[in-house]
């Protein structure tokens, strides 16, 4: 009697994914039964695929049931893949072209105002997720996915990483909760992840486990690029270590605090006002400009409030995060809105960086504006604000020339 | 017998003859003049009907026997009741009991609720239906069913085909929510109120008999009266004609998927950029989630400014109304109203006018207000590489929409499709629709989650947006790349048994749709 496998998603409101079933037969070669609502138009095309990808693992005796509500080829190849590596022990990693445009690596210092959270298992989420324009887009192999289905998640989010353009958002995973995430970087590494997030982070001692097996992954795969690294500290312990995971290795860019988890394990509840992770919030922004990083906050979890979300950005910029997650589309344009530059501090930083160049034009060493003396620091954080502003359409890249010639 | 086919002006290939009537084929816009005079029903006579006015009748089997129903009838209905109409069925259970065949059913449009005639369909108690074949009447049709051959039509082709004579009604049914017992009938009030009745006014003109089938009759006088007793031969009173609950349409809310939020942004912004929105304009923004939040984005930009618009085109709603209510736009010019906010409004609101397909649309008539909106948003299955725009069938070949006032619309000074790219894996954007419904010339701006593209024919738009910020593509570009995401979609295989024709607004045939080979 053989075993039948099935990997991928149906049922009512499942779209742009398939449900593959496989069962090793002895003979009568292969077998595709093929029940999709685009048969008309992809019907052949869905047949070619999974007969190459029977050959490439070299079954030529299989019964193989297709449900499929308009996967995309990447998809389907995953869900087959998936289900065929439940049965048959093999090395090879059934591969489409990886995307040309998806191969490109990201500034350390980058701007990460928003990352979006895709659960790694839903392909119809990730489609259009990168048209959005979020900073960084996340393919979550972590709380998103349910346990029975993080093996083929793995697989869908190999083939995104290849084959699902990101539209120039940085590429990031959420791989699980070392040691067991580790697993998942084989997965991803050789696919040029741009930054892997590390939940549940409580040491210096799982960065390192993960920087050794990244190191591992990309000499065998001659990799020579980053991996940037954001761990997320969502526990008491966490907090209380985060100076020292924030400094235990140079490809780590930011660090992320989870607030729902740390809530939890401090044995209290996260409200709006956020009164009870004040002291965990200041102490990662602390430890994060202590090393240089970029201080990330957790994400706002009531998708359909603009106004609270509003207020949670103005409050997280106020204690001085860079960035934040979110969990819809929705949030990254009002994230985006407040966490860049104000109209009067675009002002202010304007006044600095002109007032810094005359300072440069004549030969002097102080900076003042008007009666005040400026310090290095405040010019260096106007210049930022410039930058920001300008990167994000919020002033005209030429607008000293405009400011001359008014 | 053989069908003979020629090739249109869109080299689309279509029947000379179908059941049995020679046909113009699509000649170009504009390009096809009628000659002659308008069809014309009998002259009646006064003395023929009741002077006290009381032209009721028992029950609908009364009215439509004495309206001479018999073999080979056509008979209109109407779609105000849209997914609750109660009316048309009983007329075919009638006919069916009375053992009368090959009827000619002209519904202004079906609905899912009329899925239930195609057993009159199989057993010859219809011969076939010109209007539209919706959802399961449509696979019904295309898979070769239907024992003549379907005839789609706009609204305002509609009213053009019965004012010309292509159709000859012989009995119209028109169910009212409130009428009087001379036939004076309006659709603004009653316990079935559905806002108008625009769609029968063609009929009550130029049908045989006009029967008026009411669930509130008032006394004489019936104010408003949308239709006019003048031109009704019958009225009948039943326990309900409609279900109020149905009668709403299914989109009324904005939409929540960011895809289509983002489809309705990239589509503001356009029109803003491109200058369409001004003090004093027109706009069209129909039904379904994303024309209503193209709506609100429009809204906006007009309260910021100061601004209003001198009118809008209904389908009305609930934010339509707002902004009526809110002097962001001086007349709702409504062709039907989308929920019971847009009926109360007609009712109460003298800027919330009533209109028809003739004021609206009509080609065949000394011009029609389609022609002045300065912009229109509306919806597409496939859009070609020339711009030519399918709305009824889809990339499987299967006949699932009506035209409705599609066709009319596109003459708009800038007709927008906002559509997305692809749905799920199949493409939008193709190298050749699967029926062309509109002629890519009125089609001016695709907008798509990925790019907008403009008629190369809209040189001024191209211009007017060569320094935007917006992802302005051309149109190869848009099909590429869905391509490139979805994969080379195959052409669905077909029979070469016509088993519909999409008449274009003057009455000529623009594409012939084919039996399913499976």
């Amino acid at each position: 009697m053989s075993t039948i496998v099935s990997s991928g998603n149906k049922g009512k409101g499942v779209r742009s994914d398939c449900f593959v079933s496989v069962e090793i037969t002895q003979n009568g070669g292969v077998e595709i039964i093929l029940e999709s609502k685009v048969n008309v138009m992809f019907g052949n095309a869905i047949k070619r695929l999974t007969n190459e990808i029977l050959a490439f693992f070299e079954i030529s005796n299989a019964k193989i049931t297709i449900e499929d509500t308009g996967a995309l080829p990447f998809v389907m190849a995953a869900r087959i893949e998936a289900a065929i590596k439940q049965l048959v022990k093999t090395e090879k990693d059934f591969l489409l072209p990886f995307l040309p445009q998806n191969n490109y690596h990201t500034a350390k210092d980058r701007n990460r105002f928003s990352r979006l959270y895709l659960p790694g298992n839903n392909p119809s989420l990730m489609i259009n997720a990168g048209i959005h324009k979020p900073n960084g887009i996340i393919l979550d192999l972590e709380d998103a996915v349910a346990c029975d289905k993080k093996y083929e998640a793995s697989f869908l989010v190999r083939n995104a990483l290849r084959n699902l353009d990101f539209y120039g958002a940085e590429r990031m995973v959420r791989i699980n909760q070392v040691p067991k995430g580790l697993n998942d970087l084989y997965f991803i590494i050789p696919h040029n992840v741009n930054l892997v997030l590390i939940p549940k982070c409580e040491s210096a001692d799982q960065i390192h486990k993960v920087n050794s097996r990244i190191d591992e992954i990309k000499t065998k795969h001659n990799i020579t690029g980053n991996v940037w690294l954001m761990p997320i500290v969502e526990s008491a312990s966490g907090v209380i270590k985060s100076y020292q995971i924030a400094t235990s290795a140079k490809n780590i860019v930011a660090m992320a605090i989870g607030l729902e988890d740390y809530t939890s394990d401090l044995g209290t509840k996260r409200t709006s006002e956020g009164i009870e992770s004040l002291f965990a919030r200041s102490q990662v922004v602390n430890a994060c400009r202590a090393a240089e990083i970029q201080p990330i906050d957790s994400v706002y979890s009531d998708v359909a409030d603009m106004e609270g979300l509003k207020k949670n950005v103005l409050q997280s910029k106020a204690l001085g995060f860079d960035g934040m997650g979110c969990i819809h589309p929705r949030q990254i344009k009002v994230i985006h809105e407040n966490f860049t530059p104000t109209p009067d501090e675009i002002e202010k930083a304007k006044k600095i960086v002109i007032a810094f160049d005359e300072a440069t034009d004549r030969g002097l060493g102080v900076v003042s504006l008007g009666t005040k003396m400026i310090d290095p620091p405040i010019v260096k954080r106007a210049v930022r604000t410039i930058e920001i502003a300008v990167k994000t359409g919020k002033l005209n890249e030429n607008w000293k020339e405009k400011q001359n010639a008014c | 017998m053989p069908v003979n086919f020629v090739k249109n002006a869109l080299q689309r290939l279509v029947p000379v003859k179908v059941n049995g009537v020679t046909q113009v084929p699509y000649r170009g816009v504009g390009k096809y003049k009628p000659t002659g005079r308008k069809y014309a029903p009998k002259i009646a006579s006064c003395a023929d009907f009741p002077a006290d006015g009381n032209k009721t009748v028992p029950t609908l089997k009364d009215a439509l026997i004495r309206a001479g129903l018999s073999d080979g009838m056509v008979i209109s209905t109407h779609h105000h009741f849209r997914n609750g109409d109660l009316v048309s069925i009983q007329i075919f259970d009638i006919a069916h009991e009375l053992g009368i065949k090959n009827l000619v059913w002209v519904p202004s449009a079906s609905f899912e609720c009329q899925a239930v005639l195609i057993k009159y369909l199989e057993d010859g108690t219809i011969h076939h239906i010109e209007g539209s074949m919706n959802g399961s009447l449509g696979r019904f049709t295309s898979q070769g069913k239907m024992k003549g051959t379907g005839i789609l039509r706009s609204h305002g082709g509609r009213y053009q085909a019965i004012q010309d004579g292509e159709i000859k009604i012989d009995i119209a049914v028109i169910a009212a929510p409130t009428a009087d017992a001379f036939g004076n009938a309006t659709g603004d009030r009653g316990p079935a109120a559905c806002g108008l009745l625009g769609f029968a006014l063609a009929d009550s003109q130029y049908a045989g008999k006009v029967i008026v089938v009411t669930d509130n009759l008032v006394p004489f006088p019936c104010i408003p009266w949308q239709i006019q007793g003048n031109n009704v031969d019958y009225v009948v009173v039943v326990a309900q004609v409609g279900i109020p609950e149905k009668i709403v349409s299914g989109t009324t809310e904005i939409t929540k998927s960011p895809d289509r939020l983002l489809l309705a942004e990239l589509t503001s912004r356009f029109c803003d950029e491109a200058g369409i929105i001004y003090d004093g304009f027109s706009f069209q923004a129909g039904a379904g989630g994303t024309a209503l939040s193209i709506g609100i984005y429009f809204a906006g930009i007009l309260r910021e400014r100061g601004m209003k618009a001198r009118w809008a085109r209904g389908g009305s709603n609930k934010y339509l109304v707002k902004m009526l209510e809110d002097g962001l736009v001086e007349y709702i010019l409504d062709g039907q109203t989308f929920d019971l906010d847009g009926v109360r409004s007609m009712r109460e609101n003298n800027g919330h006018v009533n209109t028809s397909p003739f004021t609206s649309y009509n080609y065949h008539g000394k011009g029609n207000f389609a022609s002045m909106v300065d912009v229109v948003i509306l919806g597409a299955t496939e859009v070609d590489v020339n711009f030519n725009a399918n709305v009824v069938t889809h990339s499987d070949g299967t006949l699932l929409h009506g035209i409705g006032g599609w066709q009319n619309c596109i003459f708009s000074k800038c007709t927008i499709l906002p559509v997305p790219l692809f749905r799920d894996r199949i493409p939008v954007i193709r190298n050749e629709v699967t029926t062309i419904c509109g002629p890519g010339e009125l089609i001016d701006v695709i907008v798509t989650e990925r790019g907008i593209a403009i008629n190369p024919l809209r040189t001024d738009l191209i211009e007017k947006m060569k320094n935007s910020k917006l992802p302005i593509k051309t149109i190869q570009q848009l099909k590429d790349e869905a391509e490139s995401i979805c994969g080379i979609p195959e052409k669905p295989k077909f029979t070469g048994k016509p088993v519909a024709i999409v008449k274009w607004v003057d009455g000529t045939v623009i594409d012939t749709i084919w039996q399913l080979a499976e």
